[in-house]
């Protein structure tokens, strides 16, 4: 349900991009979330559809990149994907990881005219 | 208009102190500023602008993090408490694990020996607050409406009507929500996890960002082990496959129990001062 303020923030901050640049259409939006970030895909578009109206991002493309995230085990060294916290490394089975991405949550890029 | 941030009235968030004193809710706003282009449109400051002539695309690079304003807030609130020395905790749950009957029997423990302020989020009521406040403790509520997370924004408000003394220990005891409230930071310098035995074992695997993102977990409700099939080993392991650093602490407010450790955790914090 936090995925609605998320949407709020992005669109604020599209806004005042878009503004400070003397632009009046966003035509596309493109966004980094990682698949750690603690966002519900479903419920962003969700929140998404009714926020957006009346905004500049109203017919907005929006692109989204998923970034997988991955770990380093702090026992072996290994690199691997992780889709959950408590996933453990494939080679040791340790559960002492340091996630070095998959938290990202940010507006990458915005196409304005 | 407020001040401090800018910020209008006419939000859904109340924010209260004890005693009926009202602060004026929070919102968060912007301006769009708009300037009239034409023969007509007069510029009377020094300026210049991108023009997007029709037709014509830019690409901008925003690179921001969606919780930057969130974000930098609560570093203004963590730098209050820093100035102020005050141990802020951030206590998160879900409904029902017992965080206000913990706050209220720490009060009532630990009276004399330290000074606190509470905050209370609740979507609805002053119930909390009033718990709060008949154990003589300085508390502010703050009504979330229909949010299910409190935000670095609304702890602001509430500790300029709050105004906890320094060295003091502030309680911040959030929305009942173990989803939402883990993407906040408020400020806090530790954010407490609690769970109790009537729920599941399984809880930390199930939520894993709020036990990923707290550095204690307290196991509340211990009396009751007999009586449910809860394992308390199992959840043991579980939060600490989540997050290795977790410290946990068993507690049964009800009998007791336990209770000495979360109160000697306490004070340690207090004691140590913040390294930068």
């Amino acid at each position: 349900m936090h995925e609605l303020s998320i949407v709020m923030s992005i669109i604020k901050i599209a806004e005042q991009q878009a503004n400070a640049a003397n632009a009046t259409v966003i035509e596309e939006i493109e966004l980094d979330i990682g698949t750690l970030s603690g966002i519900e895909m479903g419920a962003l578009d969700f929140a998404w559809d009714q926020a957006v109206n009346q905004t500049m991002l109203q017919d907005s493309i929006k692109k989204v990149n998923r970034i997988n995230a991955k770990a380093i085990c702090m026992d072996c060294n290994t690199e691997f994907v992780i889709e959950a916290y408590y996933d453990s490394c494939p080679v040791c089975n340790g559960h002492l990881l340091d996630i070095i991405q998959g938290k990202e949550l940010r507006v990458k890029s915005i196409l304005v005219s | 208009m407020c001040a401090t941030c800018g910020c209008g009235t006419g939000s859904n968030t109340i924010i209260q102190l004890a005693g009926n004193e009202h602060q004026h809710g929070d919102h968060a706003h912007t301006h769009a500023h708009n300037h009239p282009h034409g023969p007509t449109a007069r510029h009377d400051h020094d300026h210049t602008h991108d023009h997007n002539h029709e037709g014509q695309k830019t690409l901008i690079d925003v690179e921001k993090d969606v919780l930057n304003q969130n974000n930098m807030l609560a570093q203004r609130n963590r730098g209050y408490f820093d100035a102020k020395n005050i141990l802020a905790l951030n206590l998160v749950s879900s409904p029902g694990s017992g965080k206000t009957s913990l706050l209220e029997r720490t009060l009532k423990d630990l009276q004399g020996q330290m000074e606190f302020a509470v905050i209370e989020g609740d979507q609805q009521t002053t119930n909390d607050a009033d718990r709060i406040a008949a154990t003589g403790t300085k508390v502010s509520q703050i009504n979330t409406g229909k949010g299910c997370h409190l935000d670095a924004h609304m702890i602001l408000h509430a500790l300029q009507g709050l105004k906890p003394a320094e060295n003091s220990v502030l309680f911040i005891e959030n929305v009942g929500n173990l989803v939402c409230p883990a993407m906040f930071d408020l400020g806090e310098r530790e954010r407490v996890v609690i769970i109790s035995v009537t729920e599941g074992d399984d809880k930390p695997l199930k939520y894993p960002d709020m036990f990923h993102s707290s550095t204690l977990c307290i196991i509340n409700k211990t009396d009751l082990l007999p009586y449910v099939p809860f394992d308390i080993e199992k959840v043991k392991l579980n939060a600490k496959k989540v997050n290795h650093h977790l410290e946990i602490i068993e507690v049964s407010c009800t009998s007791g129990e336990g209770l000495p450790l979360w109160y000697n955790w306490l004070k340690s914090k207090v004691l140590l001062p913040e390294t930068i």
